[in-house]
């Protein structure tokens, strides 16, 4: 084991899954967005002979006229949810529970862990329930309607992105919620108490002691969460799955998903939505590589000293 | 500038004001759960009806019962939980600790691997899956797990295990970049093999790391809905997990029984909210620290 092999067998397994359930899938959805493959002509069309190949599915999504809106919705979804809620709600809980009563902290991450392990039907239900007309919504009812806003309305009707970035963002913020507050946790106390004595008021040190140290999970966690954010469309698709109007909540990996999967003419168009989410794939590389040159991930994978015996 | 006063004033009422949201919504889903119907928060009538999947199979007997599927989601989440651990500790350690051609491309790599969405893999996996259970001993008819290829508990946790790595080896390169190793290396000078280091002096040393990580994916791998829904047949099969026998109630022919989707739901939260209350404090060790910290 300490020859040249070693590092590949510690690996092996890693390369085996990998292989198996992302590279092997990876290629044949490449394959497949260049075919007319649907429900109607499996097993007839012979989609992995080139002859077969063509770039029309491309073509199609570059000329579809909803692709502007569907890319808006997409940068919107992501950049929104990310800001308010996966790093800065996140981020906002990890500080004030650390710095509270420490079971207080304890039941308030609790509480916001709740909707990440909550099955995502009952989850995406609860919300409908709280965004319903007067009398039924919650919100109508114990907060719109005794505060005189509003005519008491369906409210994933009228306001549906605001619903789509709390339900997702109120998921996404235990995430770099337990990041967060575990690195904080983990500053040495010398530190924080260091400054309390120089008489730095607890905004201070939270501004000029914690959060500098905990810049490379603020980094990750960013980073981490636009990448999940961009794949993610579950919660959309129980909850408004890309209504009420015409494409006004469609985001990318939904659209991919509804034309490999569901069709509203009865078949479904496994070539066309794999050609979808292929430019979605591609969206998320250049995201990250983007993500590990501005954050200077390289510095992270400094060379190890242990072989340097 | 704000004074001094306001301010944690204001951060409070950041934190207060959105968790008054979660509370109200499951106070709802607690009291819809024994209710009839409700109207808000409000109760138009009590009752156990919606709970009786406890005591009866509401699919007929030919169906598992809901403690089979129980027991299905706790064997799921612990085969998963646990090859994340393993897998992903052997490669922390790896790209911790050896030098190797390509080792900077493969860190870069794993965080990428998170780009793909699932959605656009699930089908080709699928195939993949088909394929396993090709396999003998280990494809199929394994007790308990079924296997690893389709339609079996252990196909299910071995994708999941795939959509997970990327943060496990993430997670654990930071552990081990902060031990120190001097012991690894005396170790080594006295001829020990790399796998003897990492499994009798390293792994011992990161045991917070080892909990935190655990706990994390436990929890991912009970809740799980999207994998086990494509890649197990018949949402009430042996293989069914929870979040599929919840999606028996939702049917597009009669009426949804949402009060017995609500208490279906809360059956399937209880025992992780229990289990998150009593392993928190371990799960807060899932940043490995140090100065630049491995995350």
């Amino acid at each position: 084991m300490r020859g040249q092999l070693a590092p590949y067998m510690f690996l092996s397994p890693t390369l085996i899954l990998v292989t198996l359930f992302f590279f092997i899938p990876l290629v044949m959805v490449f394959i497949l967005s260049f075919t007319k493959l649907d429900m109607t002509n499996f097993g007839i069309l012979e989609w992995w002979k080139p002859v077969n190949w063509s770039l029309d599915n491309y073509v199609k999504i570059f000329t579809n006229r909803f692709l502007s809106r569907i890319l808006g919705n997409t940068i919107m979804y992501v950049a929104v949810t990310l800001a308010l809620f996966n790093v800065g709600m996140a981020l906002v809980i990890a500080l004030i529970t650390t710095h509270i009563k420490r079971r207080t902290g304890f039941a308030f991450r609790t509480l916001w862990f709740l909707p990440r392990i909550t099955p995502v039907v009952v989850y995406t239900m609860m919300w409908r329930a709280l965004a319903g007309p007067a009398p039924m919504g919650l919100i109508n009812k114990y907060f719109l309607v005794p505060l005189g806003i509003g005519g008491g309305e369906y409210l994933l009707h009228t306001h549906p992105w605001v619903f789509i970035f709390l339900v997702n963002g109120f998921i996404g913020a235990s995430f770099g919620m337990i990041l967060f507050a575990s690195a904080i946790e983990s500053i040495p106390k010398d530190y924080t108490i260091a400054s309390k004595v120089d008489g730095a008021t607890t905004w201070q040190t939270i501004r000029y002691v914690e959060l500098p140290m905990i810049k490379w999970p603020l980094l990750f966690v960013t980073t981490y969460q636009t990448l999940s954010l961009l794949t993610s469309f579950e919660q959309i698709m129980l909850l408004t799955d890309g209504g009420p109007g015409l494409y006004q909540t469609e985001v990318w990996s939904l659209t991919a998903y509804h034309r490999a999967l569901t069709s509203y003419f009865g078949n479904t168009q496994w070539g066309y939505g794999a050609a979808w989410s292929v430019v979605l794939v591609i969206i998320g590389i250049v995201m990250a590589v983007i993500y590990l040159r501005v954050f200077k991930f390289g510095e992270l994978v400094e060379e190890p000293k242990i072989d340097q015996l | 500038m704000l004074r001094p006063k306001v301010k944690p004033v204001l951060a409070y009422l950041v934190l207060i004001v959105p968790s008054s949201l979660i509370i109200l919504g499951f106070l709802w889903l607690l009291i819809t759960s024994f209710s009839t119907r409700v109207e808000g928060l409000q109760s138009l009538g009590w009752t156990l009806n919606n709970w009786r999947f406890l005591w009866e199979s509401p699919f007929g007997p030919q169906y598992p019962s809901i403690w089979a599927v129980t027991l299905n989601t706790l064997v799921m989440s612990l085969i998963m939980t646990l090859i994340v651990v393993v897998v992903s500790s052997l490669t922390g350690y790896a790209l911790s600790r050896m030098k190797f051609p390509g080792r900077k491309g493969f860190l870069s790599l794993t965080l990428i691997l998170h780009a793909f969405p699932s959605v656009t893999l699930l089908i080709p996996i699928y195939f993949v899956l088909l394929q396993i259970a090709k396999i003998p001993l280990i494809g199929r008819d394994v007790p308990l797990l079924g296997g690893f290829g389709y339609n079996t508990i252990g196909g299910v946790a071995l994708v999941m295990v795939a959509f997970q790595l990327p943060f496990g080896i993430w997670i654990m390169k930071g552990f081990f970049d902060n031990i120190s190793w001097d012991m690894e290396r005396s170790a080594l000078i006295d001829g020990a093999s790399r796998f003897k280091v990492w499994w009798q002096i390293i792994m011992p040393n990161i045991k917070p790391g080892i909990a935190a990580l655990s706990i994390f994916s436990f929890l991912t791998a009970w809740n799980a809905y999207l994998i086990p829904l494509t890649f197990t047949a018949g949402r009430a099969g042996k293989s069914a997990v929870l979040s599929l026998y919840l999606q028996n109630f939702i049917s597009e022919s009669v009426m949804t029984e949402w009060n017995a989707v609500a208490a279906v739901g809360l059956f399937q939260l209880v025992p992780v909210v229990l289990f998150f209350l009593f392993t928190q404090e371990a799960l807060l060790n899932i940043y490995g620290g140090g100065k630049k910290g491995g995350v």
